[in-house]
């Protein structure tokens, strides 16, 4: 099996019958190049959590995903409103959503805790009022054992 | 505990068919997808009561291994086809969260809090 991939997944802001598709999509490519269950699971939930932020917050995301024998790495760049306070964003339970998102079972103000907890490293930058670009990387060096929990 | 014991213990209707012997080990019980996605363990079943698509994507990224619907509610048969899709056994009961918690702790069903693994 190879074990180099990359693709990219377009997102569109508040298509709610969509989202989670990139993230379905991308744990079948990291299943098929036959990863260990917990580093597609990590990999996974952060990728779902960071693409639920695009669609609910922003206009329109791009997420780009490489994998090397190293490690997995996705970029999630969107054009949306931005992150006003990152520090204050990473709080568990701090969120702006809107209600109807709650009802749907997200915006409780864990997703980027979240996807801390699954990753080894990640990077926010973000503008407010023109988006935000969120990085993750899980590393695959130690068979991705363990993790950062 | 199977899925064949679960559906007789809850009185449960089968959506999406998938082999019934399959065995849930724990359960996680949540309306908030956000928090399946932060503290549910794999190979898990789902309790809840939302049933919209984005359940089923949460169950998918989670590695859940079957969701139950409580108080009857049934998701649209768009969401039921993605369950399909992504062969997560969809089950529908009548019973209410709590006692559909409680039904299955009480046959043995635990949490991965309270039994390990």
């Amino acid at each position: 099996m190879d074990n180099n991939a990359e693709g990219t997944f377009f997102l569109t802001g508040k298509d709610f019958s969509r989202a989670g598709t990139a993230s379905g999509s991308l744990k079948k490519v990291l299943e098929n190049m036959g990863l260990p269950s917990n580093v597609i699971r990590r990999a996974s939930i952060a990728a779902f959590e960071a693409e639920m932020n695009a669609i609910i917050y922003a206009v329109a995301g791009i997420m780009h995903y490489y994998v090397t024998p190293e490690m997995i790495r996705v970029v999630l760049q969107d054009m949306g409103q931005g992150i006003a306070n990152i520090e204050l964003a990473m709080t568990e339970g701090f969120t702006t959503a809107p209600d109807y998102i709650r009802e749907m079972g997200f915006g409780s103000g864990m997703g980027l805790p979240n996807i801390k907890k699954n990753v080894d490293k990640l990077t926010i930058s973000s503008v407010a009022g023109e988006g935000t670009t969120l990085e993750f990387l899980i590393n695959l060096d130690k068979t991705g054992e363990g993790g950062p929990e | 505990m199977t899925l064949r014991e679960i559906i007789t213990i809850l009185s449960a209707e089968i959506l999406s068919p998938k082999d019934l012997d399959v065995i849930v080990e724990m359960a996680y019980c949540a309306d908030l997808m956000s928090n399946v996605l932060s503290y549910s363990v794999p190979n898990a079943l789902l309790i809840t009561n939302l049933t919209n698509a984005q359940v089923i994507r949460t169950a998918d990224v989670a590695d859940m291994e079957a969701i139950v619907f409580c108080r009857g509610k049934r998701p649209d048969p768009d969401t039921i086809a993605l369950a399909a899709r992504k062969a997560i056994p969809l089950l529908v009961t009548s019973l209410s969260m709590f006692d559909t918690c409680g039904r299955l702790y009480e046959k043995g069903l635990r949490s991965d809090a309270v039994s390990g693994k």
